[in-house]
C-alpha cells in the first residue's frame, strides 16, 4: 500500500501526473490511496522513478468527469478517479460514459456539486465598491462548498473586464487588475462597507418583487440553500417578509373593490373608439370582416385577411385561405405559393398591381404542429359562412372577369362542387364571367419536376386566356 | 440614496412583479473584453430567490405605472387606487448599471403602463435599451415589453437592442378578454406577435451565408432570445385544456420560447367580479407540466385531452401519470429495448434520465436499481416499466393504482 499525497485544490494536470506515475507502476486501486497533502498516513509514498514509456489515452467523458468532480471537498475523489481510471486504462473504454456504474455515478454527482457550486458563486456572491489608493474596487467575500474559486473567476472577467474586483474566499483570492486575473492564497473576511446600493436599493427591490401571496418557502430553500444567506445583504429581511406574509394577504382579501381615483374618469371620458376609415365600400367591407366571427377560424388565427389590389380591378383572383405567411403579414398572396403566382402572372403579361386578389375563406384554417402550423382545408360550412363576404367584396368590385383558384374556391363562387379537373377554363359564377384553374400552391405539391414544369406550363397558359377574356 | 427613488423603486417594481417571466437565458454570447460592461451566457443566472421560490434574475420593473386602460386583473389598471409613480429614462439606465455592477442581477426587465400614446411609451422603453446598449456599452440581458399597436419601426429598434420581447396575450380566450380588458384587442396582441416572429425569422435568415457569398458583416440580430408570452390563470373561467389550446397554437403561430402561466393572485387592490383568493399553485405547475410534456415529450394535445376529460388537470397527480393510468394499454415498456418516444411517456422518467437510460443501456443490461440510480426514484415509474429483473404483473390492472400513485393529501395543502 503506498500513499499518494495531493493538495485539497489540486487541478487536473496535478492529478494526472500522479495517476500516471500509479499506472507506471502498475499500482490497482486497493494498492494506493491518495490523500490530502495535510493528513497523517503510516504508508510509504510511491517509490522514485519515472513513469516514461508509460503513455495511454482516455476519453472525452472521462476528461469531463475528472476536470468538474476533482473540484470536490470528498476525500475519496481522488481514489474514485483512480479506481474509474486504472478500469479505463485496463479495457473499460466506455466506463466513464456509463451512469449506471457505481463509481461513475458518486463522480457524475460530485461533478454535478461542483458544477452547482461554481453557478451559485456566479449567482450569489455580491460586490461592494471601495475606494483603495484613489481608485475604485469592487471587493466581494465568498464562501464556496468545493474548490471552485478557479473555476467561477473567468465568468467575472467576462462580465466585468472594466473594472477592479477582489474575491476573497476561505480558499484563495482572485483579483482582476489593470487586465490581469491573479489568484492569491486565503485571506480573512474583509469588513463590509456601507453601500447604499446594496443596503438600499437592492434590499428594497428585492422586498418588493416577493408576492406574499405565493408562499414557497421550501423552494426557496432548494435554490438559495441558508449557508449563503449571510453574504447575500437581501436576505437579512427574509424573517419579516414571511412572518408579514399572511397579515398581508389576509389584509388584501378583506380589501373592498377600490373606488377609483378622480383622473379614472377623465382618461375614461377621452378614450375614442378607433376611428374606422371608410371612405370606400371596400374599406367599410374590410373593417366589418376584420371583427368577423361567422365561424370559429377566427379564434387561433391571427388577424382576417382581407383582398388587396385596385378597386377598379378588370380580374379578380379567388384563393382558397390565407396560410402561414398570409395570416401573419395580414395580406394575400405573399406566402410560397403567392410568389409563384406573381412568377406566372409576369410570364402571362399580366400586371401584379392592376389585378385584385383575394381568398374564398378570410381566416386561416390550421392544426398546430409543435412550431408549425398545418394547413388545414376549410370545411363546407366555413366557406358557406365565409361567402357572405366575398359576395359582397366582388359586387364592390364588379370586376370583368373572376378566376378560381383551385376547387375551394370554385366550390365557393358557384354555390356547388366543382372539379376543377373537368371544368378547368371559361366559367360562368351566376351573373358573373369566371374562369376555373388549379390553385398555386397545387403547382408546388406536385412531386416530380417534370410534371410540375408541365403544369405551370398549362397554369401560364390559362393565365393568358384569362387576360384575353378580360381584356 | 434619495427617498423619493426608493419610494419610486418600491411602486414601480411592485406594479411589475405580476408578470411572471424572469428568464435571462437563451440568445446570443456577449462580454466585456473588448470594452463595455456584462455578459451574457446563454444559459441565465438566478441572482437571488425570494420566499415565494421565485428566482431574481432581471430588475423587473415598470417605467410608469400610470395607465389608461381598465383591465380587471392589473394592479395598474386606472381604477385602481394604488400609488403611482413614474421613472425617468436616466433613472433607469443608472439603477440598472448600479445593481448589475454588484452582480446583483443579469439585466433588465422593462414594462410600461401606457400613460399616453402606445407608440410614445414604447419610444420610452426603447430609449432606456438604446441608451444602455450605447452610451454604456451595456452587454447584460434586455428583455422589453411590446406595446401592442405600437408602430413597426419602434418594434423594430426594440429588437435591435433587447435580447428578448413579449406581448402578453393576458387571457386565453378573446371573450375573456373582452370581459375583463375590454378596451385591449385581441387582434392587436396576436398582429404584434406575428410582427415580431417575422422580424426575428427575416433576421435569423439575413444572418445565414448565402452559399458561394463573399464574407460580409452579418447584419444585426434580432431578439436572439425570442419572444415569450403570459396568460393569468384563474381569473376567468377557461379550463385547462382551453389554456393549453391556446399555447399550442400560440407556439406553433409565433414560435414563442416561452408561455408563462402566473396563477391569479390578489394585489390589494381587487376589483369587482374577479375572484379574491388566490388561484391554488399547484393548478399552475400542473399547466407548467403539461406544457413540457407538449414541448419536450411529444405530447399532442388529445392525449392532454386523455389525461384530463373533464377539461381540468388532475391536481393530485402529474399530467404524464395521469395520461399513463389512463392508457395502460401503452405499458410496460421495456427500459432495455424501447425507444425513446416510448420511454418519454413513462411516468417518472424525465428528459435526462431518458438520455440517460439510453446510454448506460448500450453497456449493460438494466434492472430495477440502475433504473432507480438513473431516474431518482421508482415510486412512479416501477408499475410501468419491465427491466432484466422486474415485470409489472397484476399491478398494471391494479383498481386502485391511481390512489397508490398519488401522493398522500397532507403534503398538498403546503400550497
Amino acid at each position: 500500500m503506498h500513499a499518494v499525497r495531493l493538495p485539497g485544490d489540486a487541478d487536473d494536470a496535478t492529478f494526472r501526473a500522479a495517476a500516471k506515475r500509479c499506472i507506471a507502476l502498475d499500482l490497482a486501486p486497493q494498492d494506493v490511496a491518495f490523500m490530502d497533502e495535510a493528513a497523517p498516513s503510516l504508508f510509504p509514498p510511491l517509490p522514485d522513478g519515472t513513469d516514461a514509456g508509460t503513455s495511454f489515452s482516455v476519453s472525452r467523458a472521462y476528461q469531463d468527469l475528472l476536470h468538474d468532480a476533482i473540484c470536490h471537498r470528498a476525500a475519496d475523489r481522488f481514489d474514485l478517479l483512480y479506481d474509474v481510471l486504472w478500469r479505463v486504462v485496463h479495457g473499460a473504454r466506455g466506463l466513464a460514459a456509463n451512469p449506471a456504474d457505481p463509481a461513475v455515478a458518486r463522480l457524475s454527482g460530485y461533478a454535478r456539486a461542483v458544477r452547482r457550486d461554481v453557478h451559485k458563486m456566479h449567482a450569489f456572491l455580491r460586490f461592494r465598491p471601495r475606494e483603495i489608493d484613489g481608485r475604485t474596487r469592487h471587493v466581494a467575500w465568498f464562501e464556496p462548498q468545493h474548490f471552485t474559486l478557479r473555476r467561477a473567476a473567468p465568468f467575472f472577467v467576462d462580465r466585468f473586464a472594466g473594472m477592479d474586483w477582489l474575491i476573497a474566499t476561505p480558499i484563495g483570492t482572485a483579483a482582476w487588475c489593470e487586465g490581469r486575473l491573479v489568484f492569491g492564497p486565503p485571506a480573512d473576511k474583509p469588513a463590509d462597507a456601507d453601500d447604499p446600493v446594496l443596503d438600499e436599493l437592492w434590499s428594497t427591490y428585492y422586498r418588493t418583487t416577493f408576492n406574499p401571496a405565493r408562499l414557497r418557502l421550501d423552494a426557496m430553500r432548494r435554490e438559495m440553500p441558508r449557508n449563503f444567506w449571510a453574504n447575500m445583504p437581501e436576505t437579512r429581511q427574509i424573517p419579516a417578509m414571511v412572518a408579514a406574509a399572511g397579515r398581508r394577504v389576509a389584509g388584501m382579501r378583506a380589501q373592498a373593490p377600490d373606488v377609483p381615483p378622480a383622473f379614472s374618469e377623465r382618461v375614461a371620458a377621452h378614450w375614442r373608439p378607433a376611428v374606422v376609415r371608410s371612405d370606400t365600400p371596400l374599406d367599410e367591407l374590410r373593417a366589418e370582416v376584420a371583427a368577423c366571427r361567422r365561424c370559429p377560424l377566427h379564434g387561433p388565427a391571427t388577424q382576417a385577411v382581407f383582398g388587396e389590389g385596385p378597386p377598379d380591378a378588370s380580374i379578380v383572383f379567388v384563393g382558397e385561405q390565407p396560410g402561414d405567411q398570409e395570416d401573419l403579414a395580414g395580406r394575400p398572396f405573399v406566402g410560397p405559393a403567392g410568389q409563384l403566382f406573381d412568377r406566372a402572372l409576369a410570364e402571362a403579361g399580366i400586371d401584379r398591381s392592376a389585378v385584385y386578389c383575394t381568398n374564398a375563406v378570410k381566416h386561416f384554417k390550421y392544426e398546430p404542429r409543435g412550431r408549425r402550423r398545418i394547413h388545414k382545408k376549410p370545411d363546407p360550412g366555413e366557406v358557406t359562412a365565409c361567402r357572405w363576404w366575398l359576395d359582397r367584396e366582388l359586387d364592390a368590385l364588379a370586376p370583368r372577369l373572376v378566376v378560381a383558384l383551385g376547387g375551394t374556391s370554385a366550390g365557393a363562387l358557384s354555390g356547388r362542387a366543382v372539379s376543377v379537373l373537368s371544368e378547368r377554363g371559361p366559367a360562368q359564377f351566376g351573373a358573373r364571367a369566371g374562369w376555373i384553374t388549379m390553385h398555386p400552391s397545387f403547382l408546388l405539391r406536385v412531386p416530380d419536376a417534370a410534371r410540375q414544369a408541365e403544369e405551370y406550363r398549362a397554369f401560364v397558359a390559362d393565365l393568358r386566356g384569362i387576360r384575353e377574356a378580360a381584356a | 440614496m434619495p427617498l423619493d427613488l426608493l419610494k419610486k423603486l418600491e411602486i414601480l417594481a411592485d406594479a411589475a412583479k405580476y408578470d411572471a417571466s424572469c428568464a435571462s437565458s437563451g440568445g446570443s454570447k456577449r462580454d466585456s473584453l473588448r470594452g463595455g460592461i456584462g455578459s451574457t451566457t446563454g444559459a441565465g443566472i438566478c441572482h437571488a430567490f425570494t420566499p415565494d421560490g421565485r428566482c431574481v434574475s432581471l430588475l423587473k420593473i415598470l417605467l410608469t405605472n400610470f395607465c389608461r386602460y381598465d383591465c380587471a386583473y392589473c394592479v395598474s389598471r386606472r381604477s385602481s387606487n394604488v400609488a403611482r409613480a413614474r421613472f425617468s429614462v436616466d433613472e433607469v439606465v443608472r439603477l440598472t448599471l448600479d445593481l448589475y455592477r454588484r452582480n446583483c442581477i443579469e439585466g433588465l426587465f422593462l414594462s410600461s403602463g401606457i400613460a399616453r400614446g402606445e407608440d410614445e411609451t414604447m419610444g420610452e422603453l426603447v430609449r432606456v435599451a438604446r441608451t444602455l446598449r450605447t452610451a454604456h456599452g451595456f452587454r447584460g440581458y434586455i428583455h422589453l415589453k411590446t406595446i401592442p399597436g405600437a408602430s413597426d419601426a419602434l418594434v423594430a429598434e426594440a429588437g435591435r437592442w433587447a435580447d428578448r420581447l413579449s406581448i402578453n396575450v393576458e387571457l386565453p380566450s378573446e371573450t375573456s378578454l373582452s370581459t375583463y380588458a375590454p378596451e385591449k384587442d385581441a387582434t392587436s396582441i396576436r398582429r404584434g406577435m406575428a410582427a415580431t416572429r417575422t422580424l426575428i425569422d427575416e433576421a435569423v435568415d439575413a444572418r445565414k451565408p448565402a452559399p458561394g457569398a463573399i464574407r460580409r458583416a452579418k447584419p444585426p440580430r434580432f431578439a436572439p432570445a425570442g419572444q415569450s408570452t403570459q396568460m393569468i390563470v384563474g381569473a376567468d373561467r377557461a379550463d385547462d385544456l382551453a389554456i393549453l389550446g391556446a399555447s399550442t397554437a400560440l407556439y406553433a403561430s409565433y414560435r414563442l420560447k416561452r408561455v408563462y402561466y402566473a396563477a391569479f393572485s390578489p394585489t390589494g387592490h381587487p376589483s369587482a367580479g374577479l375572484p379574491q383568493a388566490a388561484t391554488p399553485l399547484i393548478r399552475e405547475h400542473r399547466l407548467y407540466q403539461a406544457d413540457w410534456l407538449l414541448r419536450f415529450y411529444g405530447f399532442e394535445l388529445p392525449d392532454l385531452v386523455t389525461a384530463a376529460p373533464s377539461g381540468m388537470l388532475d391536481q393530485a397527480i402529474d399530467p404524464k401519470l395521469a395520461w399513463a393510468l389512463a392508457r395502460r394499454d401503452q405499458f410496460p415498456v421495456d427500459v432495455n429495448a424501447a425507444p425513446r418516444e416510448a420511454l418519454l411517456r413513462v411516468p417518472g422518467l424525465g428528459v435526462r434520465a431518458v438520455d440517460r437510460i439510453l446510454v448506460a443501456r448500450r453497456s449493460a443490461t438494466l434492472r430495477l436499481a440502475d433504473i432507480a440510480r438513473l431516474s431518482g426514484g421508482l415510486s412512479r415509474t416501477r408499475p410501468f416499466i419491465v427491466t432484466a429483473d422486474w415485470r409489472p404483473t397484476a399491478s398494471l390492472d391494479d383498481a386502485h393504482l391511481r390512489r397508490r400513485l398519488a401522493p398522500a393529501p397532507v403534503q398538498l395543502s403546503l400550497f
